[in-house]
């Protein structure tokens, strides 16, 4: 996280006409600008996590999210899958081991892979990076230290500050620091975490039990309050009543309030029930921290730039823009306050920031009905407004939800529980019912959710999305089915193929 | 032509004028037949002199698949009085199946099951990768699947027949004809007959698989009627067509690990959007499917193999050919309807595959047979109104391609990069109309999962998606339907497309 250049003399200062500090990802789009005709550098350095993590170019999504996520989702999915290929008449031995040493290395592998394909890039389109700290010195000098100590400086006309974040340690919580980890460790630890007790109830918290338990681990959950906050909350309930019935044990309204190391190496930690104020313990292997993230703003030294930062957040403040509280200095991504913290929408605003600064555009980012989806074992996608966002913004009478209970055809000769299989688009009721929002729990629930995304950004009536020819057999289908309304009261679930 | 009309009367010259299925005649016979009266009387055939006083339904449904059923089960909600006559005249094999029509039995649903046995083969195989400790080569067995498969279809059956009894929809499994106006006669397997009235009917018959009439086709071929009950594992088949049929079953018995060859006439999936076709061909063919191109087979016979080893002898080997239906022509008996499905015959209307000139897809004959319903019985106006989804070239669009932008991309699965497979063989592309605000007209992906990207933009395209709403949409990351939201490289551009990683 710095700029800084090898400088010709002592002294001397470079001038570039844009550097960049954060991940490469969104970097390489404001490199976009350095096709322009400008020169760019990235300035891109990974401080090591508590355990001792560090990895190289692209950022969060590429190294210690997103991708080795999805990847270690993946390898979960495949478990079910052997499982599954038995009623199909494969002759497999069942139960069938994992080994966490030989996926990592797979998924590590990958991720260099990106790591290496990101510098090409960047070399590509005459991107110079330096894989140096960098904190400002004034509001156009910014200076770097390598790993090694050595100091450099670096100027610009304009600087991009794209910095993201990093999982937070509940630092109050004895031991927390000490000897639990987060998800900047999981994906490259080298040997099986164990027996795991992941702590939050983030999207994070959910996918990485998702996963752990699907490859055969022992995985406990603790719940302080409610499962993925902000989320429709409906939705969310299903998502761990699934977990819960696949394996995960949770731990509602419990936090933890000491991580003890025991002599055989093994960690015991001790948690308070809120609702009966008990006490109770248990021994993992490992704790896995996810309980929020904070913005990489505090090694900086904003305050010798002048950018300002929102108090309660930390994260930078910027406008419809980007720009921050320095009409030179832009925010974007993870870093900057009131933005989804999202990879997609990190790199298009990336994009059109360069767009903007060196091509001659004026477009800006539209943070509206943007999709997402939670890869826990039975994926939720969604876009829009949740059921009780849309309640909220225009009362209970004045929005109309359909629903319904369907099964993946894969799964009837798998014999696979399909309880939790979902779908709910939240419209208006007056005619003709504009969809506000759609969730989906099922297979593949962000290949489902993109398409109807973009329906939904052109305005798609429920009359349209029913208009809709479905695509026989398929899950997606079963959006463009939906006929039973939550008001009507009428049993949900879907028989047969019409 | 000729050949058909061989099937239909021993006469060889032309003009052969048939009125209401009946040979008249040629010029000769029909002036006679005029003179004589003849003709008038048979023209009048159905007219109000031979009505029933009463009818015993208000509809009769000829053919108890997805369209009739969804008619059935939305005309008895408006408390008609309703029958489904349902009947599967048995293959040339001897193969049966009950209610629900192609789709349920012989058609979507084991295919898409089997289809999913092939993926779980490769997901064997990919899961090795991620650390799994499967064996490196699994046996797979035919009959367990099919078995598995056939049960599903079995609790179908069942479903349909509890909804209809439910709904008080009488249920006949019996084969439907008519006798004369308003009047249909239904026999049995056993041969009993009965005769009903109706204020109206409703003919979804469907269709069959067409044999290619060559010595032998009968005897020692099967069709997709019969490979899904198929008591034994086919061996090493061939299949002849190019179909969407051919290719799907050929892709889940490659799958499963047999040795798999399609014969093809001419192109892929005629119809269908030609560069996608080819690159399926391609796929399947590095994937282990022989194609044997511009070639049709003349005729099939038995060889008698015996393969002995020192243990057993394998009795009854035969090479088993499978014939899938190719195309078809006006010839073959169509039914013509107009935009409200109703035939030349006032009261008697069609839905579905029995249609002429019609998509043959199991949710538009039960969207046509729920509206028709509707606009029978609930004076509802609404008619089947079809999104294009199904990729058609521009050419057959009505556009040139100088008017359209095309964007397209390779891309790679994430999950595809672990076991090292099919890097740049992905494939995804918009078709956009210049002349309209580059309006999407066209949706084309080659990848996993496709039914499940592609319904969403179906939807979208509703709705006039533009390239421009497309550019604008966030994706959602890590999948593959994202890569709509980035194309940026035209196929006129002739830049690379190739990916190389996130």
């Amino acid at each position: 996280v710095a700029m800084a250049a090898a400088l010709r003399g002592p002294g001397a200062r470079f001038r570039w006409r844009l550097a960049a500090a954060g991940g490469a990802r969104v970097a390489a789009r404001v490199a976009a600008a350095a096709q322009l005709g400008r020169r760019v550098a990235v300035v891109d350095y990974v401080e090591p996590s508590p355990r001792g993590t560090r990895w190289g170019l692209g950022g969060t999504c590429v190294n210690v999210g997103c991708i080795p996520k999805k990847l270690m989702h993946q390898a979960a999915l495949l478990g079910g899958m052997i499982r599954d290929a038995r009623h199909y008449g494969w002759e497999v031995a069942q139960p069938v081991q994992h080994s966490w040493r030989k996926m990592a290395e797979a998924v590590q592998n990958h991720v260099k892979s990106l790591n290496w394909g990101h510098r090409v890039q960047l070399q590509d389109r005459k991107v110079k990076y330096f894989n140096v700290k960098a904190s400002f010195v004034n509001e156009h000098t910014v200076c770097g230290v390598t790993k090694d100590g050595k100091e450099t400086l670096l100027s610009a006309d304009n600087i991009v500050i794209a910095t993201g974040g990093r999982p937070r340690y509940p630092t109050h919580i004895e031991g927390a620091l000490e000897y639990g980890i987060t998800s900047d460790d999981i994906f490259w630890l080298k040997e099986s975490p164990g027996k795991t007790l992941v702590v939050g109830a983030s999207y994070v918290a959910l996918e990485c039990a998702g996963f752990l338990t699907g490859i055969g681990l022992d995985t406990t959950v603790m719940i302080r309050s409610i499962p993925l906050r902000g989320f429709d909350q409906q939705m969310s309930s299903l998502v761990t009543e699934h977990m819960a019935s696949h394996g995960t044990r949770f731990l509602r309204g419990c936090t933890p309030s000491q991580v003890r190391r025991l002599p055989a190496g093994r960690l015991q930690v001790t948690w308070e029930d809120r609702t009966s104020g008990k006490e109770d313990t248990d021994t993992f292997d490992t704790v896995l921290w996810a309980v929020g993230r904070v913005p990489e703003t505090r090694s900086l030294n904003l305050e010798k730039s002048g950018v300002k930062t929102s108090p309660d957040s930390q994260k930078i403040l910027v406008d419809s823009r980007d720009a921050t509280s320095v009409p030179h200095i832009y925010a974007i991504g993870d870093v900057a306050e009131g933005r989804p913290e999202l990879t997609p929408t990190a790199i298009m605003a990336g994009r059109l920031l360069a767009q903007r600064l060196f091509g001659q555009s004026a477009a800006l980012m539209d943070y509206d009905n943007v999709p997402t989806t939670v890869f826990t074992p039975l994926e939720y996608g969604c876009v829009g407004l949740s059921e009780e966002e849309a309640v909220a913004r225009h009362g209970q009478e004045h929005v109309e939800v359909y629903h319904a209970y369907y099964k993946p055809l894969e799964f009837t000769v798998a014999e696979r529980d399909a309880s939790q299989c979902y779908i709910k688009m939240v419209c208006l009721r007056e005619p003709p019912q504009l969809v506000l929002g759609l969730h989906f729990l099922g297979p593949n629930a962000g290949e489902v959710t993109q398409g109807f995304a973009l329906g939904i950004r052109c305005g798609a009536s429920y009359a349209q999305v029913m208009r809709t020819v479905g695509i026989h057999p398929t899950c997606s289908e079963e959006v463009v089915r939906l006929r039973i309304s939550k008001r009507s009261g009428l049993d949900p679930t879907v028989t047969g193929c019409g | 032509m000729e050949a058909a009309l061989s099937e239909l009367t021993p006469e060889a010259d032309v003009p052969v004028v048939f009125v209401k299925q009946r040979k008249i005649g040629g010029h000769g016979s029909i002036l006679k037949a005029y003179q004589e009266g003849r003709l008038q009387k048979l023209l009048k055939m159905n007219d109000s002199e031979d009505l029933p006083e009463s009818y015993d339904y208000d509809l009769v449904i000829i053919g108890g698949g997805s369209g009739g059923l969804a008619a059935a089960k939305e005309a008895a909600k408006y408390d008609k009085k309703v029958m489904v006559l349902d009947f599967v005249t048995p293959t040339p094999l001897g193969t049966r199946w009950g209610l629900g029509g192609t789709c349920v039995n012989v058609g979507c649903i084991p295919k898409k099951l089997m289809h999913q046995a092939a993926l779980l083969g490769q997901a064997l195989r990919d899961s090795r990768n991620y650390g799994w400790e499967v064996e490196e080569t699994v046996k797979h067995d035919w009959e367990k699947m099919t078995e598995a498969v056939q049960n599903h279809i079995g609790s179908l059956n069942w479903g349909y027949r509890v909804a209809l009894r439910e709904k008080k929809v009488v249920y006949e499994n019996a084969y439907g004809q008519f006798i004369g106006p308003h009047r249909i006669k239904a026999t049995n397997n056993k041969g009993k007959e009965k005769i009903y009235s109706a204020e109206r009917f409703l003919i979804a018959t469907g269709e069959r698989p067409r044999y290619l009439g060559i010595p032998g086709d009968k005897e020692y071929c099967i069709s997709s009627d019969d490979l899904f009950s198929l008591p034994y594992c086919p061996g090493k088949t061939l299949v002849v067509g190019a179909s969407y049929v051919a290719l799907e079953c050929a892709g889940f018995l490659a799958g499963i690990g047999l040795d798999v060859t399609v014969m093809v006439r001419s192109i892929l999936l005629r119809g269908f959007d030609q560069d996608m076709a080819n690159k399926i061909g391609e796929h399947m063919e590095e994937h282990g499917v022989k194609f044997i191109r511009q070639f049709v087979p003349i005729k099939v016979s038995r060889v008698a193999c015996r393969f002995v080893d020192s243990i057993l002898m394998l009795k009854g080997k035969k090479r088993v050919v499978l014939m899938v239906a190719a195309s078809f022509s006006a010839l073959t008996g169509k039914i013509p309807v107009t935009d409200e499905e109703q035939t030349n015959v006032p009261y008697i209307y069609a839905i579905g595959d029995v249609l002429e000139d019609k998509l043959e897809l199991t949710p538009v004959a039960i969207q046509a047979g729920r509206l028709l319903a509707q606009r029978l019985y609930a004076g509802s106006t609404v008619k089947v109104r079809l999104t294009s989804f199904v990729s058609l070239p521009s050419g057959i669009m009505g556009l040139s391609c100088l008017l359209a932008n095309v964007y397209h991309s390779y891309f790679w699965p994430l999950e595809w990069t672990v076991p090292s497979r099919d890097n740049n063989k992905c494939y995804a592309k918009v078709v956009c109309n210049i002349k309209d605000n580059e309006r999407v007209v066209g949706f084309h992906v080659l990848g996993p999962n496709a039914g499940e990207v592609t319904q969403g933009f179906a939807a979208a395209l509703k709705c006039g998606l533009t390239k421009k709403q497309l550019d604008n949409t966030i994706g959602i990351h890590p999948v593959c339907a994202e890569v709509f939201t980035t194309l940026s490289v035209t196929k006129r551009s002739g830049g690379s497309i190739l990916q190389t990683g996130c």
